[in-house]
């Protein structure tokens, strides 16, 4: 095939991903091979869940394998506690920026939005590279970066901190570690699944390497797929066959942008900047060894070292609401009592229907279900 | 926040380059990527490229499955 130059390569690869003789094959290569084996699969990122119900995957699949969503939303699994000290920043007269899909999510009480409604100063940024220009552009203001993410986010956080912000910038930093929950997802007794279908944007960064641990103390097999349509089928289709050969180990499907030894660089610059510490979950609790900390060295843009935090004591879920539930792949969406009444995106009860990765409002959108 | 966007480099300044997301031209840094080229195919989240697309490998990959999913219905 010739080498196109330019995006007219980029929808090409796009549409090979999304060949639609070569899904419905893959769908038939499942059924043949799972024969009457149910096996069900635990993804954990909202782009995962996204790809999956936009795409009817779930209803392609034969009725023998199931795909349940993990806790891959950052938004969702944001503490309460620590939405409550954005608002309250907002609030004090700090210039709160962050990230679209946090600005309406509730925290104890009220949101970004809400505080922006009572006067408080909240933007909404791309990334950081905004935050920064902001700040730049308005050195008058105390600015503080709401920086969420997972390990697909840190990377170019650490980068910006390292080469070293404007005097008036500080971080309130909520970044989390995908493999931590996943360790977290299988010690869960009463959850039931066979293997995991690994993000493949934050395998970009980690690698394979850290997934080795499930085949090997646990039997279960990974593999990392991209999030077109047929990278999805086919990572399915990938599981199913490891389960059938018996010989779990970590498979890479997005061989087009995943290398074994991820990025390098990026996990440099992150060792550099981050320490590992513990960090709760929003409605899980704590997860060992899964929450990023700025180093001693980069103390003074640490707005939880600068400011003064006067906060009541949080509430992650509130009455009714089952995003605890449904973040962990235990309950559909649309089995939540508050699902669509009175809880829409529009008027939200709980973190996941707010986020465009949250499983509640993924399944709003296109109607999909665990 | 898997959520990232495959563009091709067309300029390069250091660490920021052009990114052509398909008519779309915006800024990102790609000092997280080793040895980018004009031309390269990159994956870009929040204004970073967090790695290279390798087209090539994608095609490879897909005659593989290919194959695979050929051998099985003679099986």
């Amino acid at each position: 095939m010739e080498r196109t130059f330019g995006p007219v390569g980029i929808f090409m690869i796009a549409d090979i991903f999304r060949d639609r003789e070569l899904i419905k094959k893959t769908a038939e290569f499942i059924r043949t091979i799972s024969r009457d084996d149910e096996f069900t699969f635990m993804h954990v990122c909202g782009t995962h869940e996204q790809a999956i119900t936009k795409f009817g995957l779930r209803g392609i699949l034969p009725k023998n394998i199931g795909l349940i969503s993990g806790p891959g939303c950052p938004v969702c699994i944001t503490p309460a506690r620590e939405i409550d000290e954005a608002v309250f920043l907002a609030e004090t007269g700090k210039t709160v920026l962050t990230y679209g899909d946090m600005f309406r999510v509730p925290g104890t009480e009220s949101s970004l939005a809400d505080a922006k409604a009572r006067g408080g100063k909240v933007k909404i940024v791309y990334g950081i590279q905004d935050a920064v220009d902001y700040a730049i552009k308005n050195p008058q203001e105390k600015v503080v970066f709401f920086s969420l993410g997972l390990d697909t986010t840190v990377p170019g956080v650490a980068s910006c901190v390292k080469r070293g912000l404007p005097e008036n910038i500080s971080l309130l930093t909520s970044h989390r570690l995908t493999v931590p929950a996943m360790e977290l997802l299988i010690s869960l007794g009463d959850l039931r699944f066979e293997g995991f279908l690994a993000p493949g944007h934050v395998s970009t960064i980690i690698g394979l390497e850290p997934y080795e641990q499930f085949p090997a103390a646990y039997e279960i097999p990974v593999v990392v797929a991209g999030f077109e349509p047929l990278d999805v089928m086919q990572g399915v289709a990938m599981l199913v066959k490891q389960m059938k050969e018996k010989m779990p180990r970590v498979e890479n499907q997005y061989s087009r942008s995943v290398a074994y030894c991820g990025n390098t660089r990026a996990l440099e610059v992150v060792r550099d900047v981050f320490e590992i510490a513990g960090g709760d979950w929003r409605g899980i609790g704590r997860i060992p060894g899964s929450n990023l900390v700025l180093r001693d060295e980069y103390s003074r843009y640490d707005a939880r070292k600068l400011y003064d935090f006067d906060i009541g004591p949080p509430q992650d879920i509130r009455p009714g609401c089952s995003c605890h539930v449904v973040i962990i792949g235990k309950l559909d969406p649309k089995d939540c009592k508050m699902f669509s009444q009175p809880c829409t995106p529009e008027k939200p009860y709980g973190p996941c229907m707010v986020s465009s990765e949250g499983s509640c409002n993924i399944a709003y959108k296109y109607g999909g279900s665990i | 926040m898997c959520l990232a966007m495959p563009g091709a480099v067309i300029e390069i300044d250091r660490n920021m380059a052009k990114i052509d997301y398909g008519g779309v031209l915006k800024e990102a840094d790609i000092s997280l990527i080793e040895d980018i080229r004009i031309g390269d195919y990159v994956i870009v989240h929040t204004g970073f490229a967090i790695s290279k697309l390798d087209e090539k490998e994608a095609l490879e990959s897909i005659e593989l499955w290919k194959e695979l999913l050929d051998r099985s219905e003679f099986s």
